[in-house]
């Protein structure tokens, strides 16, 4: 595989060529100012959140608004908002930091999320000159707060379906906006609403909306299975009179906007549903612990170490993933000079290049944490299934992760769609790839391998594990053409090859990296070769139901072969290595990997 | 005024401390170190003071390059300028306080805050020697603070109770838990703080008066005993905590 020459890498790429550990970005590489924005913000959710939780779930009048001011007085609303308009103009990898942080808190993450980024990230990257002036310092300090909707009663994943208008007023001052948004987080307390209208019926756009102009109400409060806390309720616009100077971003480009902004939205929402999961796991393991049963803490149990072993695995790989990416757009984007006028286009073009990515984080770890709050509810046994202990609150938080920023099933379809267009429009070699790749799979002998690296076998199996997304994804363009997206299984399937690729390499990447800087820690060899294992066996099938799916008779058989090939692995003990990875838990007490 | 507060960094509370080979520190691979708990009191209120007052604040530290960590975040909290005494090698509490005392004097600073105590060796002794080298005032383990001029009243913690004492600048004050809420270092600050630059100097130099000749865990805790379930036990209970345990 080739070596990148370019000074970032191209999204998508990673399936392309191998990554060199030490030009990965882990969390061990926070810098100093990283690490104190971490801490503030930990103290913040830890001292004035995390002890109203309950207050929080009730929706207490009032409460929500009065700590996103106090958050906005330490900046934790502005991290993406430039220097000039009251913000602190930071990093992403600060901006994933604070959202990781924030991420434990579960609905009020959703209040934050929601106004911090798909309510002020609009106006940020699209607004005028005038807007940005208006509404910025305001969403900094949180004096005002912002809500954003794309969904409609009968329009969700197709957003562009929509059917609320907005018609120009004769005198050409105001656009009259008719129709109703769904799911607007924050609705019952913001005093902005950032949402989509067709004018004149066909040109798809935005506008930002004030809550005291004429004909602008919203609905009482819905009632959620999870994410209590947060306020959700429905905009209603009956011929609201919305001023000309309030259209975001050009007529009929709405839609450049709500994609744009869901990509950011993805990898804000993988680094916060990380923070989610290690605070359960650090509950879990505090309640195993301290809960006896035949005499002894159920975590000197086997199932139990299981199942906090694996939580532990997960979360760590998700880990990686999150601020690999982070790493990457950032390398990207700190290229830009924040005073060109084309800054807001650059850093979108720059986030856009890494939207197979952003998708990827979205699927994968609010995947991980449906995961590790399932098991943070068997752990706790009875107590799980009560309110009144604080995983039954985290389970039923998470399960919104996998439906809102584009359900998994939308996300699962895009991964392997944009890699392919990326592909047709030569941006990708992915295609050329696959054909290369083709011929050599069959010819293929064993190869020597390194005895003096831990990680050879695993390697050897993430190079596969490229090899196989890139033969399926060949095969099944080949297969399909331009009939592909009305294979959604097979798509999906690929997405998952892909997905388990990215997440094997990323935890290997940062330990290998950790492991050069003569630490040695012996539980994240054992977490990456634990991983490694399970996820070359899902690959296998997923791989399996592509190819049975798409070929038959003697191709399939040749396909099977390779396959075959390509996974050949002897099984490691992963017991063991799970009870050394929970033990280092039930040590430390909290998640501290 | 000339506000300054005098820090130390310190392992991290929750760190398992392991003692190093030469059997005289602490070994310090895997430790996290943190500001000490204490001189967070005493950052606090020399921003309050200041914000009072005004005037400038100053932090300083006596050691290694690893302590600039904690002047950093001091001035992440809003400390205006911050001071490293360099010295690579572990000192006395008498070394640190000769080195602070002479940076004091040079700062000029009339008002002085530490933390009570620092909690990795714990001696609670360095305010006010630093006090005494300087000829200031001092109050020690103070919970409330007003400063009237020239008059400062301060409320210190005594054994079960309060004491209300009254002295004047220039005075040394040593921070209880309770005299405020530490600030969080808000994003602004920190990205402030990158900006300034932290003064290094040598420490002035001073000879060891007390030497660490070895460090030694405390015994591991026994486990307990169950001396019988009904009253025949009592009087062997008894028994044992007067003649073993020694606490009746």
């Amino acid at each position: 595989m080739e070596k990148e020459t370019m000074t970032h890498q191209k999204g998508g790429s990673f399936l392309l060529q191998s990554t060199d550990p030490m030009e990965v970005f882990t969390p061990e590489d926070f810098t100093e100012q990283q690490k104190m924005i971490k801490q503030t913000t930990s103290g913040f959710v830890d001292n004035e959140v995390m002890p109203k939780a309950n207050e929080i779930d009730d929706q207490k009048e009032g409460l929500s608004v009065s700590l996103l001011k106090k958050a906005g007085e330490l900046g934790l609303l502005s991290v993406d908002i430039p220097e000039e308009y009251g913000g602190m103009g930071l990093d992403k990898t600060s901006s994933m930091l604070v959202a990781e942080n924030i991420g434990r808190t579960g609905a009020w993450a959703v209040s934050h999320g929601a106004h911090t980024g798909i309510g002020t990230l609009p106006i940020v990257y699209f607004g005028t000159e005038e807007q940005k002036k208006k509404y910025l310092p305001k969403f900094a300090t949180g004096e005002w707060i912002s809500s954003y909707s794309l969904s409609e009663p009968g329009s969700g994943s197709d957003a562009l379906s929509a059917r609320t208008t907005a018609k120009l007023t004769g005198d050409g001052k105001h656009y009259v906006l008719n129709g109703t948004k769904m799911w607007l987080s924050n609705a019952g307390f913001a005093d902005v609403y950032i949402t989509f209208a067709k004018i004149d019926g066909d040109k798809f756009s935005c506008f930002i909306i004030e809550k005291d102009f004429p004909g602008v109400s919203t609905a009482a409060e819905e009632k959620k299975m999870g994410i209590k806390g947060s306020s959700t309720r429905q905009l209603f616009l009956e011929n609201a009179l919305v001023p000309v100077e309030n259209l975001l971003g050009e007529i009929g480009r709405g839609h450049i906007i709500a994609f744009n902004i869901l990509n950011v939205g993805r990898f804000k929402l993988a680094a916060a549903v990380i923070g989610a999961a290690k605070k359960v796991i650090s509950n879990s393991v505090q309640y195993a612990k301290t809960r006896n049963q035949f005499n002894q803490p159920i975590s000197n149990f086997g199932l139990i170490k299981q199942k906090l072993a694996e939580m532990v695995i997960r979360t760590y790989v998700g880990e990686s993933m999150v601020y690999r990416t982070a790493g990457l757009i950032d390398r990207i984007l700190e290229n830009i000079d924040p005073n060109n006028e084309d800054a807001s286009k650059q850093t979108l073009k720059g986030i856009e290049e890494y939207a197979v990515e952003c998708s990827i984080l979205k699927v994968y770890c609010s995947e991980i944490l449906d995961y590790v709050v399932d098991e943070g509810v068997q752990i706790y046994g009875g107590y799980g299934y009560s309110e009144d202990y604080p995983v039954a609150r985290a389970y039923r938080d998470s399960r919104i992760n996998r439906i809102f920023e584009g359900t998994n099933e939308i996300n699962r379809l895009l991964i392997p769609g944009m890699l392919l267009k990326r592909s047709m429009k030569g941006e990708l070699g992915l295609l050329t790839a696959a054909m290369k790749l083709s011929g050599e799979l069959l010819a293929l002998t064993p190869q020597e391998e390194d005895t003096d690296d831990i990680f050879v076998t695993e390697k050897r199996l993430i190079n596969n594990a490229k090899k196989i997304a890139i033969m399926t994804l060949g095969a099944a363009a080949q297969k399909y053409m331009d009939k592909i997206n009305d294979e959604q299984e097979v798509l999906s399937d690929i997405s998952d090859v892909i997905m388990e690729t990215y997440a094997m390499e990323s935890v290997l990447l940062r330990v290998e990296k950790k492991l050069k800087s003569a630490i040695t820690d012996e539980i994240l060899v054992d977490i990456v070769k634990t991983f490694v294992n399970d996820a070359i066996s899902r690959i296998e099938i997923s791989a399996r139901n592509i190819l049975t799916a798409i070929s038959d008779g003697d191709t399939l058989r040749t396909y099977l072969t390779v396959l075959k090939r390509q996974t050949k692995y002897t099984p490691i003990n992963t017991v063991q290595r799970r009870r050394k990875v929970a033990d280092s838990l039930i040590q430390k007490g909290n998640y501290e990997f | 005024m000339k506000i300054a507060v005098c820090v130390s960094h310190v392992p991290d509370t929750a760190t398992k401390i392991v003692i190093g080979s030469d059997n005289k520190s602490i070994d310090p691979s895997g430790v996290t170190y943190i500001v000490n708990p204490y001189d967070e009191f005493a950052i606090e209120e020399a921003l309050k003071t200041k914000e009072k007052l005004g005037g400038e604040t100053v932090v300083i530290s006596v050691g290694k390059d690893a302590n600039k960590e904690t002047l950093r975040k001091a001035l992440a909290m809003g400390i205006d300028n911050a001071v490293l005494l360099k010295d690579d090698n572990d000192r006395d509490s008498i070394g640190i306080a000769k080195a602070l005392a002479e940076e004091i004097k040079n700062q000029a600073a009339e008002l002085v805050f530490f933390g009570k105590q620092s909690v990795d060796y714990d001696n609670s002794i360095i305010g006010q020697l630093t006090a005494e080298l300087l000829g200031y005032n001092c109050v020690s383990v103070v919970v409330d603070l007003k400063i009237d001029g020239n008059k400062i009243t301060a409320e210190r913690e005594i054994e079960g109770g309060r004491e209300v004492v009254e002295t004047s600048l220039p005075a040394i004050i040593t921070a209880q838990k309770g005299l405020n809420e530490p600030r969080y270092a808000s994003l602004k600050g920190i990205m402030a703080s990158k900006k300034k630059v932290i003064e290094e100097k040598a420490a002035a130099a001073s000879d060891k008066v007390v030497e660490v000749l070895r460090m030694k865990k405390p015994p591991m805790k026994q486990p307990g005993r169950i001396l019988g379930t009904d009253k025949t036990a009592v009087a062997e209970l008894v028994r044992l905590l007067k003649e073993e345990a020694k606490v009746i």
